[in-house]
C-alpha cells in the first residue's frame, strides 16, 4: 500500500541534472550565465502544490486581477478624466445635444464609438466586481480551514489589506463615469464625511476643491484609481504570492500527508499549467460576461445631474453591506452648542466598516491569545472540528448578509411584493438577532457533524443492508471504514482539556491560559471555544468498538456480504480528498 | 429574416414595424370614439348615441363601481371615517380610461394600491363607463393620438424632443419609475409600476390624472408637448437595441451583483472544482498488455 | 516564545498509523496508446477551436458596425455581443485546452516536498541577533539619548511638509462662504428674495394657477437658466452645479385644509403650494418619490420619508432633520417666487451647523421691521 516517500523526493530532484541539456536547457544555460537564476530555480520549477478546488478561490482574485489591468489600460486611451463641460455630438440620439462632462462624453464615446469599447467597459466592471467576490471567498476559505494560523497571520493581514484596497478601488472606478448613478454615489460620499466631528465639512472641501461637486474629484479620483491603489495592490499581491512560496502551502490531512511534508504536483508542468489554464478560463468567462450581460448602462442613467435620481439607486454590490446600515440606522441627531453630530450617518458608514475590518485583522490574534497556541500549523481542519470558529464566521456572515439585505431593501420589496418600511424595521432587530441565533446553530451543528464522524469510526458506516434477526427485529449493518478513511478522520489533534486547568505547558505544548491579566477572561473564551467539542476516539477506544464490532459480525453470520461490501468500501473511498 | 438588422441606431432612421401602424389606427378609431363621449357633455346639443352611450355607461358604473364610488360617482366612505372609493366627479374620461383600460378598477378588494390585471370590462364597455363619469363633471379627456405621436415632425425635430423628453423623464419619472422605466419601491408597499409595456395612451392620461398615489403632471406642470416627449422617449427606449446584451432586468446594481456572485463565481468555482478534480483511473498498470 | 525552540509539532499520537500515500493509480491515458492519441487529438482540437474563435473575432471586429448604424441582433448590439462571445470562446478553449493537457497527458505522479519551519536556524538566529546589537552598539542610539531624540523628533517633523502640501487641496468652507460668489458656502443657496421659481429643465416660471391640487413640480431657482444678451448662459460650469446641488426644489399643492404648516410658517405657502428643498438632509440624494394622497415624500437612496404637509417633518428612515422650506410668494406679474434663501442650510449635517437656530424667521424680515 504504502511507498517509500523519501525514494520519491530523491528521484524527482536527481531526475533533472542528469540528462544533457536540450534546447531549453540551452536557454536557461544563456539566462543563468548572465542571471544566476540556478540557484533560486533549482527548488521552485518543482515546488509542489497541493490540489484542491478550495486552493483555487485566491488564483480567481490574481486573474480577475489581471484582467482589470489589461481592460483598464485599454480604457485609459478613451477615457477623459475631466469635468469640463462639453456638448454631446456623438453617436447616441438619446443625449445629443445635453451638455456634460467631458468624462462622461468620453464613457458615451467608448460605449458607442469605439469598437469593442462597451465590451471592454463591461468586463472592466465584471471584472471588478468578481474580484471583491473572488477575494471574500477565498478570506472565507482560509479562515473555516484554520489556514490563517501561525505562521500565516501576516498573510491573513495583508489579505484582509488586500481586500480593503480592493473595495475603494471598486468606489473610485464606480464614480469615474460621471452619470447620474456614480454622481449620487460620489453625492452620497460628500454627506458621508460632512458627518464626520470637527474636520467633516473641510475634508469634503479639500477632497472636491471646494463646494460639492466642483470640478477636482473625477481626476482626482482617477489618479487614485489607475495609479496610487493599483500600485499597492501590486505590491501587497507580490508580498501575499511570495509568503505563500515561503510557507508552502497548506494542505488537507489524509494518508501520506503530514505537518511536515506537502504532497502534491509540482509547479512544472502541472500547477503551472493548471494555474495558466485557470487564467484563460477567468479571463474568458469575464469576456462572455462582458459580451453578453449588461452592466452599469451609463447611456441611460444620463450625465450627472445634482437635482435627478433614480430609484434603485445602490452602489455596487460590495459597497451593499454598509449603504444596508446607513438604511437601517434610525434618525439620530445631536445638537449641542451650535454644532450637529449625525450620528445616523457617522456609526453607520464611518465606524462600522472600521470597527468591522480591525475584527477582520484582528481574528487570528484573537484566536491564538486565547487557545495560546503558538504551534505551526500546516494542516487544514475540517470547518466542523474547530465548532466556535466556523460559528463565529458564519455569525459574522449573517451579520453582513443582512445588512447585505436591507442595502437592497427596495429592490426586494417590489420584487417579493413587500413593503420597504416594514423590512426596515426587521432588519433593524435582525442585525443583532441573527448574527446569535446562527452562532448557536452552526456550533451545535459542527459538533453534530462531529459526533457523525465519531460514530462513524467507531461503529462503521451505514450500508443499506437491512438485516433481520431471528427474532424478527430489523437492523442495519454497519461496517468499518477503510484505513485511509479512518486515518483521515482521525488526523487532527486532540483539543485541549478545558474543565481541568493544568500548568504551564500542556501536554500539546499549549500555554497555561490562567496566567495574564485578563485570564478570567480568556479562561471562559477558551472553555466556549473547546467545551462541547467532540474529541477523536483513542487508539484504545477505537479497539473496543472493533473488538465489538467484530463479536456483532460472527453473531448475525453472512461472512460472504461482509467481504464483498468491506472491498466495495476500500474502492469508494481512497481518502485523503 | 430580421434578426441582423442594420440601420436601428440613427433615430432619424427609425421606422416603425408594420404591425405598429395597425395598433395606431386602432387606438386611433378607439380612442376618437372615447373623447368625443368625454367631451359631449360640454357640447350643447347632445346627439342620441351621446345620450345611450351615457345611458350604458350608466348601467355598467352601477353594476361594477357603485359599490364603492357610489350610485352617482358621489364616493363612498366606510363607518370609520376611511374613504371606500374617492368622488368620480371631474376626474375626467382619462382617469377612467386609464383605471378601466389598464384592469387597476373594478378593484377586486380595497387596497392601498390598485394592481393591473386583465382588463374586465372591453373597450366599448370602457367608452361608456368613461362618458358616463366624464358626464358627472368636467375633466381631462381621453387624449387622441396626435397628443403622443411624433408625427408630424420632421427628423431633426423628432430627435430633439427624444433628448428633451428624456431630460424631463430623468427628473420627474426615474425617481419613482427607474432609469429604465422599470419602476420602485414606495412607501408602505406601495411601487411604482413598471412602464415597459405600458401603452403611449396610458402614460399620458396617468400623467395628466395623477392615478393611485401618483402626482398628476397636469398641462400647467408639463405642457401637452413636453408629455408628447416624454413618451417619445420612453418609445425610443422600448425601440432601441440593448447595447450591452441581457438587461438582467434593468434594476440596476442590485441585480448585477447578484449574477456576479451567482454567474460569475459560480462558474468560475465550478471550472476550479473540474481543474482538481480527479480524472478517471485505469486499473491497470503502465507497461501492461492492454 | 523562547519555549517552542521546535515550532514543527511533533506529530501527535494518533489512534491510528499514518498508512502512507496510496499507490499511484494510472489514468487510462497513461496505459493505453489509443486513449492517449485520442486526448492528444482532444487537446488540439480545443487550440483550434480557440484559433477559431480568434479569427471570427476579428471578422466581428470589421463587420458589425457601431454607432450610427448600429448592427443588432435578437435586438441587442451585435458588435459586442459577437466580440464577447468570441473573445470567450477563444480564452476559454484555449484554457481548457491547457487544463485537459495537464489532465490527462503531463505525468501525474504526487510528489512530495519536506517543510521547514517558517523561523531561521538556532545559529542564523543567533549570528543576526548578535550582528543587529552590534550595529545598534556601533550607532550609539542606546547611549546617546539626545541623537534619539533628535532624530525622532526631526523624523515626526518631516511629516509636517507632507501634511502642509496638502492644504492647496482646496479652499476651508469659511473660504468659501466669504468669497463673495452669490449663494457660496454650506450655508447659503442660490435662492434669494424675488427669486422666480421655474420648472426644472425647460426654465419657465410658473404661476399658481398652473399648479393644480396634486402636482409635484421638480423645479430651480431662476438663475440658473437665465442668459446674456448673446444667449450664452450666465452660469454653467461648476458654478452651475454647485447651484443646482444645492438649490433644487420640489414644489407641490395640496388642499390648505390638509396643511399643518410649522411655527412661524403660516405665510410661507401660496394658496396651498409648498416649496421644499429636493436634497435630502440625510447624506443629500435629491428627492422627489411623492404620494400624491399622503403628501409623503421618499428618498430613493435611504428611504426617509417626509410629510410634507407637515413641515416636512421625518415620518420614517433614517433623516434626522426635515427639509428645508422655502417660503413662497407672488410677484407683480403673478409668478411664483421666493422670499428670501433658505432659513437653514440645505443637505446632509456637519459639524459646524447650528441646527438649534430658529428656521421660520426669514433674514431681513426682522431688519425692516
Amino acid at each position: 500500500m504504502s511507498i517509500d516517500t523519501s525514494k520519491v523526493a530523491t528521484s524527482n530532484s536527481s531526475a533533472a541534472i542528469a540528462k544533457k541539456p536540450g534546447r531549453a536547457g540551452a536557454v536557461a544555460e544563456w539566462a543563468d550565465d548572465r542571471l544566476g537564476l540556478a540557484t533560486a530555480m533549482k527548488k521552485n520549477l518543482r515546488k509542489v502544490f497541493p490540489d484542491h478546488w478550495s486552493f483555487m478561490l485566491g488564483e480567481i482574485a490574481l486573474w480577475s486581477f489581471v484582467v482589470l489591468l489589461l481592460s483598464g489600460v485599454f480604457l485609459t486611451l478613451w477615457f477623459n478624466p475631466s469635468m469640463g463641460e462639453v456638448q454631446y455630438n456623438g453617436s447616441y440620439d438619446a443625449l445629443r445635444g445635453i451638455h456634460m462632462s467631458e468624462a462622461y462624453a468620453s464613457s458615451l464615446k467608448l460605449s458607442f464609438d469605439v469598437r469593442g469599447g462597451l465590451l471592454m467597459r463591461q468586463m472592466h466592471h465584471w471584472a471588478a466586481m468578481i474580484f471583491i467576490a473572488s477575494m471574500m471567498i477565498h478570506l472565507l476559505r482560509v479562515y473555516f480551514t484554520g489556514a490563517h494560523r501561525k505562521p500565516r497571520e501576516l498573510n491573513w493581514v495583508i489579505g484582509c489589506l488586500l481586500l480593503l484596497l480592493g473595495t475603494l478601488e471598486g468606489f473610485t472606478g464606480y464614480s469615474l463615469p460621471d452619470d447620474l448613478l456614480s454622481g449620487t454615489g460620489i453625492r452620497a460620499a460628500d454627506g458621508f464625511m460632512k458627518s464626520m466631528p470637527v474636520v467633516g465639512s473641510y475634508m469634503s472641501f479639500f477632497l472636491f476643491g471646494g463646494e460639492f461637486p466642483g470640478e477636482s474629484i473625477i481626476p482626482r479620483l482617477y489618479t487614485v484609481h489607475v495609479l496610487l491603489i493599483p500600485g499597492l495592490l501590486l505590491a501587497l499581491i507580490a508580498a501575499h504570492m511570495l509568503l505563500l512560496v515561503y510557507h508552502k502551502h497548506t494542505q488537507w490531512a489524509g494518508p501520506g500527508r503530514t505537518e511536515e511534508n506537502v504532497v502534491g504536483f509540482p509547479m512544472l508542468p502541472v500547477y503551472a499549467a493548471k494555474a495558466g489554464g485557470f487564467f484563460f478560463i477567468v479571463f474568458g468567462v469575464i469576456a462572455l460576461m462582458g459580451g453578453l450581460l449588461t452592466l452599469n448602462p451609463v447611456w441611460l442613467y444620463g450625465p450627472y445631474d445634482p437635482s435627478k435620481v433614480t430609484a434603485g439607486s445602490q452602489p455596487d454590490w460590495y459597497m451593499g453591506w454598509p449603504d444596508g446600515a446607513l438604511r437601517i440606522m434610525p434618525g439620530l441627531e445631536t445638537h449641542l452648542f451650535g454644532h450637529t453630530l449625525s450620528w445616523n450617518v457617522f456609526l453607520p458608514i464611518i465606524v462600522l466598516p472600521g470597527l468591522m475590518f480591525t475584527i477582520l485583522l484582528l481574528l487570528p490574534f484573537v484566536e491564538s491569545w486565547i487557545t495560546g497556541d503558538k504551534r505551526d500549523h500546516h494542516l487544514l481542519q475540517r470547518p466542523r472540528n474547530a465548532p466556535t470558529r466556523t460559528a463565529t464566521m458564519v455569525a459574522l456572515m449573517t451579520f453582513y448578509g443582512l445588512m447585505w439585505a436591507a442595502g437592497g431593501n427596495d429592490i426586494i420589496a417590489i420584487l417579493l411584493d413587500l413593503s420597504i418600511n416594514q423590512i426596515t424595521y426587521f432588519m433593524r432587530v435582525a442585525v443583532f438577532v441573527g448574527p446569535v441565533i446562527a452562532f448557536i446553530i452552526t456550533r451545535r451543528w459542527c459538533i453534530s457533524l462531529q459526533r457523525k464522524d465519531e460514530e462513524v469510526l467507531l461503529h462503521g458506516y451505514e450500508t443499506g443492508v437491512i438485516m433481520r434477526s431471528p427474532e424478527g427485529g430489523y437492523s442495519e449493518r454497519h461496517l468499518p471504514v477503510s484505513e485511509s478513511r479512518a486515518y483521515t478522520l482521525t488526523a487532527r489533534d486532540r483539543d485541549p482539556d478545558v474543565t481541568a486547568p493544568e500548568s504551564t505547558v500542556d501536554a500539546n505544548g499549549l500555554e497555561d491560559p490562567s496566567s495574564g491579566r485578563l485570564s478570567g477572561l480568556r479562561q471562559r473564551l477558551r472553555t466556549l471555544m473547546y467545551a462541547d467539542n467532540v474529541q477523536p476516539p483513542t487508539r484504545q477506544e477505537l479497539e473496543a468498538a472493533h473488538h465489538h464490532a467484530d463479536h456483532d459480525a460472527d453473531h448475525h453470520a453472512d461472512h460472504h456480504a461482509d467481504h464483498e461490501l468491506e472491498s466495495r468500501d476500500r474502492d469508494a473511498l481512497p481518502g485523503g480528498h | 429574416m430580421r434578426f441582423l438588422n442594420r440601420s436601428v441606431g440613427r433615430l432619424s432612421r427609425h421606422r416603425r414595424g408594420p404591425v405598429a401602424g395597425l395598433v395606431l389606427l386602432l387606438l386611433g378609431l378607439l380612442v376618437s370614439g372615447g373623447l368625443y363621449a368625454g367631451l359631449a357633455p360640454a357640447s350643447a346639443d347632445e346627439t342620441r348615441t351621446d345620450a345611450e352611450l351615457i345611458a350604458e355607461g350608466r348601467e355598467l358604473f352601477l353594476v361594477s363601481c357603485a359599490f364603492c364610488h357610489g350610485q352617482n360617482g358621489e364616493g363612498l366612505e366606510t363607518l370609520n371615517g376611511n374613504i371606500l372609493g374617492p368622488s368620480l366627479v371631474g376626474v375626467g374620461a382619462a382617469a377612467v380610461d386609464f383605471q378601466v383600460g389598464t384592469g387597476r378598477m373594478p378593484m377586486a378588494q380595497p387596497g392601498a394600491q390598485a394592481p393591473t390585471k386583465p382588463e374586465e370590462l372591453d373597450e366599448d364597455e370602457t367608452e361608456a363607463v368613461a362618458a358616463f363619469v366624464a358626464s358627472l363633471g368636467p375633466g381631462p379627456a381621453v387624449p387622441s393620438p396626435e397628443d403622443y405621436s411624433l408625427d408630424g415632425l420632421d427628423d431633426e425635430e423628432r430627435e430633439q424632443a427624444i433628448v428633451r423628453g428624456g431630460q424631463i423623464f430623468l427628473t420627474n419619472c426615474t425617481a419613482c419609475h427607474n432609469f429604465n422605466g422599470k419602476g420602485g419601491a414606495m412607501p408602505r408597499g406601495g411601487a411604482a409600476p413598471d412602464l415597459s409595456n405600458t401603452t403611449p395612451e396610458h402614460i399620458y392620461e396617468a400623467m395628466l390624472t395623477g392615478p393611485g398615489q401618483m402626482d398628476s403632471f397636469s398641462n400647467g406642470n408639463l405642457s401637452p408637448e413636453e408629455k408628447r416627449d416624454v413618451i417619445a422617449y420612453l418609445m425610443n427606449l422600448r425601440e432601441q437595441p440593448n447595447y450591452g446584451g441581457f438587461t438582467l432586468g434593468g434594476l440596476g446594481p442590485v441585480s448585477e451583483g447578484l449574477f456576479a456572485w451567482l454567474g460569475g463565481i459560480g462558474a468560475l468555482v465550478a471550472f476550479a472544482v473540474w481543474i482538481a478534480a480527479h480524472t478517471t483511473r485505469s486499473s491497470k498498470k503502465k507497461g501492461e498488455t492492454a | 516564545m523562547t519555549d517552542s525552540h521546535d515550532t514543527l509539532p511533533v506529530p501527535a499520537d494518533r489512534p491510528i498509523d499514518d498508512p502512507g500515500l496510496p499507490e499511484h493509480a494510472w489514468r487510462p491515458t497513461d496505459v493505453d496508446p489509443a486513449a492517449e492519441k485520442r486526448a492528444e487529438r482532444q487537446v488540439a482540437g480545443l487550440f483550434g477551436l480557440s484559433m477559431v474563435c480568434a479569427v471570427l473575432f476579428v471578422v466581428a471586429y470589421f463587420s458589425l458596425d457601431i454607432g450610427d448604424n448600429h448592427t443588432t441582433f435578437l435586438g441587442m448590439g451585435a458588435s459586442t455581443l459577437a466580440l464577447g462571445a468570441a473573445l470567450g470562446g477563444t480564452l476559454l478553449f484555449f484554457g481548457i485546452g491547457i487544463i485537459q493537457w495537464a489532465r490527462k497527458l503531463m505525468g501525474d505522479h504526487e510528489i512530495i516536498e519536506m517543510r521547514h519551519p517558517a523561523r531561521s536556524s538556532d545559529e542564523d538566529r543567533a549570528a543576526t541577533l548578535e550582528a543587529l546589537n552590534l550595529g545598534l552598539e556601533e550607532s550609539g542610539i542606546g547611549r546617546r539619548k539626545l541623537v534619539l531624540f533628535g532624530i525622532g523628533g526631526a523624523g515626526f517633523f518631516m511629516l509636517a511638509p507632507a501634511v502642509v502640501l496638502l492644504r492647496d487641496l482646496g479652499p476651508t468652507p469659511n473660504q468659501v462662504a466669504e468669497s463673495g460668489v452669490e449663494g457660496a458656502g454650506l450655508e447659503r443657496t442660490i435662492w434669494t428674495k424675488g427669486m422666480r421659481v421655474v420648472r426644472d429643465v425647460v426654465g419657465t416660471p410658473i404661476r399658481p394657477a398652473d399648479v393644480e391640487i396634486g402636482d409635484l413640480f421638480n423645479a430651480e431657482p431662476a438663475a440658473i437658466f437665465e442668459v446674456d444678451e448673446e444667449g450664452h448662459p450666465l452660469i454653467e460650469g461648476v458654478e452651475l452645479q454647485v447651484a443646482k446641488s444645492k438649490g433644487a426644489v420640489v414644489l407641490i399643492r395640496m388642499d390648505p385644509e390638509d396643511n399643518n404648516p410649522g411655527p412661524g410658517r403660516e405665510n410661507w405657502d401660496v394658496d396651498g403650494i409648498l416649496c421644499y428643498s429636493k436634497i435630502c438632509t440625510h447624506v443629500g440624494c435629491p428627492i422627489s418619490l411623492n404620494e400624491r394622497k399622503t403628501h409623503h415624500l421618499l428618498c430613493p437612496c435611504h428611504q426617509s420619508t417626509f410629510d410634507l404637509a407637515d413641515a416636512a417633518k421625518v415620518v420614517f428612515g433614517p433623516a434626522a432633520r426635515p427639509l428645508p422650506q422655502l417660503p413662497l410668494a407672488v410677484d407683480e406679474e403673478g409668478y411664483l417666487v421666493a422670499q428670501s434663501d433658505f432659513t437653514e442650510p440645505v443637505g446632509p449635517s456637519y459639524w459646524e451647523r447650528d441646527s438649534q437656530a430658529d428656521t421660520s424667521k426669514i433674514p431681513g424680515e426682522g431688519d425692516s421691521a
